[in-house]
């Protein structure tokens, strides 16, 4: 045990808490902005419900543009966005707003993507009912996508811990935070190490339950 | 009444017209069978009925009214007094046999206890009281397809459109789902478009016919008429089909 003697554990806990609330706080305004991103996308398309070549294309350049952004270089270019945002660039709060411009247009796709796989006979049956494009929207093809929703929010928030990491090289605190100060710029191989068996353990448990979750809402 | 006229309807994608000129007249209380082979512009007849298409010439009239003048709003309370069931269902997997016959109630803004009765008794109607609690993927065909049927009666429409409704049944379960469309025809008056494109379903279910090909009416009558003496080629083939 005398590898691990020289770490403070109290570091380790509060960066744990840090990439906890980055991770949990940049997901819910993930999902806030990507959903409604990616229904526009499914809705706008070819032969969909309000098909309008314009609003698409244009949709899908910026969601391009903003995947197509390395996560290092968002994080800079983002600065003085940040800082007029969350009144700082520093930090958990400071993290928070590239964390979702980053990976909210990455879940918008695999919304799209889950939505495209609704049953089209489905949703003209809805059609033919006399709903609005509303109604068929919360209540035909965002309950009939569930597992396929839920499965891309498991995969952007296991994006996301590892965005949560690279956040740590602009000052973000967290798990990231901690193996670059001290793991790799004071040579500490013990807190690397730890850290990495944490957002390893970190990404086992957020795969496994959104499996479960998954599988809870699958009536096929 | 469900009238046609003149109706030309062309995709962008395809330079030969899908409906070339169609004039039809669908009496109402009866049920009218559509015919034809796949690629005959079946679907896209019926489904300019409930506006799911539009023509891009001509008229189609339910009870006299413009369906393509119609307001958004409008439209949707024409599409509540007309049913639709399709081919492959179009059950929500994610909701129950209850719940997805009480879904166009729920759409309409009926209250959950009539929602609730409502239900029950339609369930009873097509024989499934005993799977309300089931989700559409533990039912057999025939009984997603009864399903079907419930939910498109649940706003007690006076209309019923057909898309290839027992097309993916097996033969002695096709015959219970046409009979149960006789039952309803009979009993609540239901005025029912069917398509198909087999000539068995047409004379065990339907009064008139319409024989489609290639995006034109070539031949249309009593069904009686029709078996006994069919004129158009087209007509001839599918017969001699039915017989071989």
């Amino acid at each position: 045990m005398s590898f691990f003697a020289n770490i403070d554990w109290s570091d380790i806990g509060q960066a744990c808490l840090d990439t906890l609330i980055m991770l949990g706080g940049s997901l819910i305004l993930t999902i806030a902005f990507g959903l409604p991103l990616g229904v526009l996308l499914y809705l706008t398309g070819q032969g969909r419900l309000s098909q309008n070549r314009v609003a698409n294309v244009v949709l899908g350049v910026i969601v391009n543009i903003l995947r197509s952004v390395p996560f290092i270089i968002l994080l800079i270019v983002m600065i003085p966005l940040t800082v007029m945002l969350v009144g700082t660039s520093l930090g958990v709060a400071g993290a928070i707003p590239p964390l979702v411009v980053g990976a909210a247009p990455f879940y918008a796709r695999l919304v799209e993507g889950s939505l495209k796989e609704v049953d089209r006979t489905t949703i003209e049956a809805v059609q033919a009912m006399g709903a609005t494009t509303r109604q068929i929207v919360t209540g035909a093809l965002i309950p009939e996508a569930l597992p396929g929703l839920i499965a891309g929010a498991t995969v952007t928030a296991v994006a996301l811990v590892s965005f949560t990491a690279m956040a740590g090289v602009v000052g973000a605190g967290g798990l990231g935070d901690l193996a670059i100060r001290f793991g790799y710029q004071r040579f500490q191989t013990d807190v690397m190490v730890v850290t990495v068996v944490l957002l390893v353990v970190l990404v086992q448990i957020i795969q496994y339950a959104g499996d479960a979750l998954a599988r809870h809402f699958t009536r096929r | 009444m469900i009238r046609l006229i003149d109706v030309i309807k062309t995709y962008p994608a395809s330079e030969a017209a899908a409906l070339d000129g169609i004039s039809l007249e669908i009496p109402a209380r009866g049920v009218f069978g559509v015919i034809g082979q796949s690629g005959a512009g079946k679907s896209t007849l019926i489904r300019l009925i409930n506006a799911l298409e539009r023509p891009s010439s001509g008229r189609v009239e339910v009870d006299g009214v413009d369906v393509a003048s119609l307001s958004s709003a409008n439209l949707r309370t024409l599409r509540r007094r007309i049913g639709m069931i399709f081919q492959n269902f179009g059950l929500l997997s994610s909701r129950t046999v209850a719940a997805n016959v009480a879904f166009p109630l729920a759409l309409a803004g009926v209250p959950k206890a009539e929602r609730e009765t409502k239900v029950a008794a339609l369930l009873d109607r097509v024989g499934l009281t005993d799977h309300a609690a089931k989700y559409p993927a533990q039912l057999s065909g025939g009984q997603k397809q009864r399903v079907g049927i419930a939910r498109a009666l649940a706003t007690d429409p006076d209309i019923l459109l057909c898309d290839e409704a027992t097309s993916a049944l097996d033969p002695e379960t096709t015959r219970s789902v046409l009979t149960l469309l006789r039952e309803l025809n009979r009993d609540l008056g239901l005025t029912i478009v069917l398509i198909t494109h087999e000539m068995d379903v047409v004379r065990y279910v339907c009064d008139r016919v319409a024989v489609l090909e290639r995006g034109r009416i070539v031949e249309t009558g009593a069904v009686t008429e029709i078996f006994a003496a069919a004129k158009h080629p087209a007509t001839k083939r599918m017969l001699a089909a039915l017989a071989a």
